[in-house]
C-alpha cells in the first residue's frame, strides 16, 4: 500500500513544513503520494512533482479550495484516500485542525505529533509537554498520523519527476465561510524554521523593550520568539509564542532572554541544539536546560551582546 | 441558546511529571490534578455569553473516572448550570471521547459545544474536531475571539501565520485557545452553591460506545536529558563560547 501526504500551501508555494512531513512519510513507506488540494495551484503541483521523495502528485483544483477550510478539505481527502495505508500531514495548526476530522470519519484513532517513525505502525511521540516520550502502536487497519515538522529534515526539492494526476473535487460545506487572514509579514526568517531564535520573556518588562531583542535578531538574522507570559502581557503578538500551546522550535541556537523557563515554555524549545539563557535570577529553571547561562541584568547584557557581535565579522546571513 | 462545555481532568500544569520506572505511564498517585487549562477558557467564554444574555443554559460535561467529577463541580462553581459525568475507567482515547460526546449532544441538543483546543496530558488536539466530524457540524478551532451573531459565530483563530477569521453557522463546535479570555476564580459562596447543582452520572457502557483503546502504549519513558551546561562570567565570554566552542555564530 502507498501513503498519502496532505500538502500545505498557499496556492503559490509549498509551505516548508510539508517538506519535513514528506521526509517522515517516506520513512513509513517509500511509495509516497502527495495530495494537493487548492485553487489555481499548478505551480505548487509542479514544485511538489520535483521533490525526489514524491512518487505521484494528486491535484484537486477548484475555487472552493482557495482558503483551507477543514470541512472542504476533509470531504476531498475522504473521496480519494481509499487505497492508502496511511494519511499523513504536519502537526502545525493546518494539520491539527484538519486530520482529526478525517480520522473520525474513517473511525481511526489518530496518532498525533510523532517525532520518530519506528515501524510503519509504531511511532514515538512526546506527551506532557515533552516531559515524557511514548512509544505507541496503532492497531487501526488504516492510520492517520501527524508529524512534528521540526523532528524531521526537510526533503530535497529538486531532481524529481513525479507524475501529476488531476482528480475531482468533492462537495463544499455550506456552514463554514472564510472571512480573512491577517498574516504578519516579516523579512525575518520564519520562527519554525529559523537557524537562530532569540526569545524574550516577562523580564523585558514592556513591548517597547523588545527592541533590544529586535536589534540582536537583526544582527544574527534570527527569528523572534516569546514566552507566553510576554505574549499575555501584550509585549508581542501571539504568533511569536514558543511553547506547549505555541510553536515548537529546534534552531541551532536558541537565546532565551528574561525567560524563567516554565515547563510550558521548555516544551517548545528544549530540543534546540545550543541554548543560551540570560536571566538575572540565577535559580531560574531555564538555566537547567541552558548550555551557556549568563546570570545578568538583560538591560545591560543585551546592548553588550550586540556590541560584541558587532566586533565579529563572521556572522552568517 | 444552550451551550455544552466539555472539560477534562488532568495533572496540574505546574506539576513536574514523573515517569513510572516500569515504563507503563506517569505517576498520578498523590499528584495535584486540575481542569485542563484551555477548558477553563471554554467555561469562561460560555459564562460570559450567558452573562451577556445570549445563552440560557450552560451544561458542563466530562468523561472519565469517578474523580473527574471535580472538574464538573469547578465548572458549576464558575457559572455552569448543571453537569454530566460520563463514567469510564482507564485510558480513553479522543476518538472514543468524541463518540461519547456525540451521544450527549444528541440527548441535550445544544447550539454550541465549547472545549479546550488540546489537553495538556496526552497533547493530542483531536476531540473537538472529531466531535464536529461525527455530528457533521462546522468547527472553529484554536479560537481567540468569538462573536455571536444571529444564526452563526464569527471566530478568530490562532494559526501559524497569524490570525484567521471564519464564520460558522450554528450548531457548531469551538475549541478554545488560552488567549480567548481570562478565566475567573470561583468565589467561596459560589463553590458552596455549586455543591447543590445537579450532576447526572451516566456509565459510558450504557451509551453503547466502544471505548477500547486502538493505540497501544508500548512504553513511556523520560526524554533524553540535556547535558548540564555551564555558567559564563560575562557577555564577552558568552560570545567567545558561541563562536569558538559551539560554533553557532
Amino acid at each position: 500500500m502507498s501513503v498519502l501526504l496532505i500538502a500545505e500551501h498557499n496556492n503559490k508555494e509549498v509551505k516548508p513544513f510539508t517538506l519535513n512531513a514528506i521526509t517522515a512519510a517516506s520513512q513509513i513507506d517509500q511509495d509516497l503520494h502527495v495530495l494537493l488540494i487548492g485553487s489555481n495551484a499548478d505551480d505548487v503541483a509542479k514544485s511538489l512533482s520535483e521533490v525526489p521523495l514524491v512518487k505521484k502528485v494528486l491535484h484537486i483544483d477548484h475555487e472552493i479550495y482557495e482558503n483551507y477550510i477543514a470541512e472542504n478539505y476533509t470531504s476531498a481527502i475522504l473521496k480519494h484516500s481509499d487505497k492508502y495505508s496511511h494519511i499523513i500531514c504536519s502537526a502545525n495548526t493546518f494539520g491539527k485542525n484538519l486530520m482529526p476530522r478525517v480520522a473520525a470519519l474513517l473511525d481511526i484513532s489518530q496518532v498525533s505529533d510523532i517525532i520518530k517513525v519506528i515501524t510503519p505502525d509504531t511511532f514515538l511521540r512526546p506527551i506532557y509537554a515533552g516531559n515524557a516520550f511514548a512509544t505507541v502502536k496503532s492497531n487501526d487497519e488504516k492510520k492517520c498520523v501527524t508529524i512534528r515538522p521540526t523532528s524531521f529534515e526537510a526533503a530535497e526539492v529538486t531532481g524529481g519527476t513525479a507524475e501529476i494526476e488531476k482528480i475531482d473535487a468533492a462537495d463544499q460545506s455550506e456552514n463554514t465561510k472564510f472571512i480573512n487572514r491577517e498574516e504578519i509579514k516579516s523579512d525575518r526568517p520564519e520562527l519554525g524554521t529559523a537557524r537562530i531564535v532569540i526569545s524574550g520573556g516577562r523580564g523585558l518588562q514592556s513591548g517597547e523593550n523588545f527592541k533590544l531583542i529586535t536589534s540582536v535578531a537583526d544582527k544574527l538574522n534570527a527569528a523572534i520568539g516569546a514566552s507566553r507570559a510576554a505574549v499575555d502581557a501584550g509585549y508581542i503578538t501571539n504568533e511569536h509564542q514558543v511553547g506547549q500551546t505555541g510553536k515548537v522550535v529546534v534552531p541551532d541556537l536558541y537565546i532565551a532572554v528574561g525567560i524563567s523557563g516554565a515547563i510550558q515554555h521548555l516544551a517548545g524549545m528544549k530540543e534546540s541544539k545550543v541554548i543560551v539563557a540570560i536571566n538575572k535570577d540565577g535559580e531560574a529553571p531555564i538555566f537547567s536546560v541552558a548550555d551557556y547561562g549568563l546570570e545578568a541584568d538583560l538591560f545591560e547584557a543585551l546592548p553588550q551582546f550586540l556590541e560584541e557581535l558587532n566586533k565579529l565579522n563572521t556572522i552568517q546571513k | 441558546m444552550k451551550i455544552l462545555v466539555a472539560v477534562k481532568r488532568v495533572i496540574d500544569y505546574n506539576v513536574q511529571i514523573r515517569v513510572k520506572e516500569d515504563g507503563s505511564g506517569v505517576v498520578t498517585d498523590n499528584v495535584k490534578m486540575s481542569t485542563n487549562p484551555p477548558d477553563d477558557n471554554a467555561i469562561e467564554e460560555a459564562v460570559k455569553i450567558k452573562e451577556a444574555g445570549k445563552a440560557t443554559e450552560i451544561i458542563a460535561v466530562t468523561v472519565g473516572e469517578e474523580k473527574a467529577q471535580e472538574t464538573v463541580r469547578k465548572a458549576l462553581a464558575v457559572g455552569a448550570d448543571r453537569g454530566i459525568h460520563v463514567k469510564v475507567d482507564g485510558m480513553i482515547e479522543p476518538l472514543a471521547v468524541s463518540k461519547i460526546l456525540k451521544k450527549i449532544v444528541e440527548k441535550e441538543n445544544p447550539d454550541l459545544v465549547f472545549m479546550g483546543k488540546q489537553a495538556i496530558d496526552d497533547d493530542c488536539n483531536q476531540t473537538g474536531q472529531m466531535l464536529a466530524a461525527h455530528l457533521n457540524w462546522p468547527q472553529a478551532t484554536f479560537a481567540s475571539k468569538i462573536e455571536i451573531k444571529d444564526k452563526s459565530l464569527q471566530v478568530t483563530r490562532e494559526v501559524d501565520e497569524g490570525l484567521e477569521t471564519i464564520e460558522v453557522n450554528t450548531p457548531a463546535i469551538v475549541t478554545c485557545d488560552l488567549r480567548l479570555n481570562e478565566p475567573r476564580y470561583a468565589s467561596l459562596p459560589n463553590i458552596m452553591k455549586a455543591k447543590k447543582k445537579p450532576i447526572e452520572q451516566i456509565n459510558a457502557s450504557d451509551l453503547g460506545v466502544d471505548t477500547k483503546p486502538r493505540i497501544e502504549h508500548i512504553r513511556i519513558e523520560e526524554p533524553p536529558k540535556r547535558k548540564a551546561g555551564i555558567k559564563v562570567a560575562n557577555v564577552e565570554e558568552l560570545v567567545q563560547k558561541l563562536k569558538n566552542e559551539a560554533k553557532v555564530i
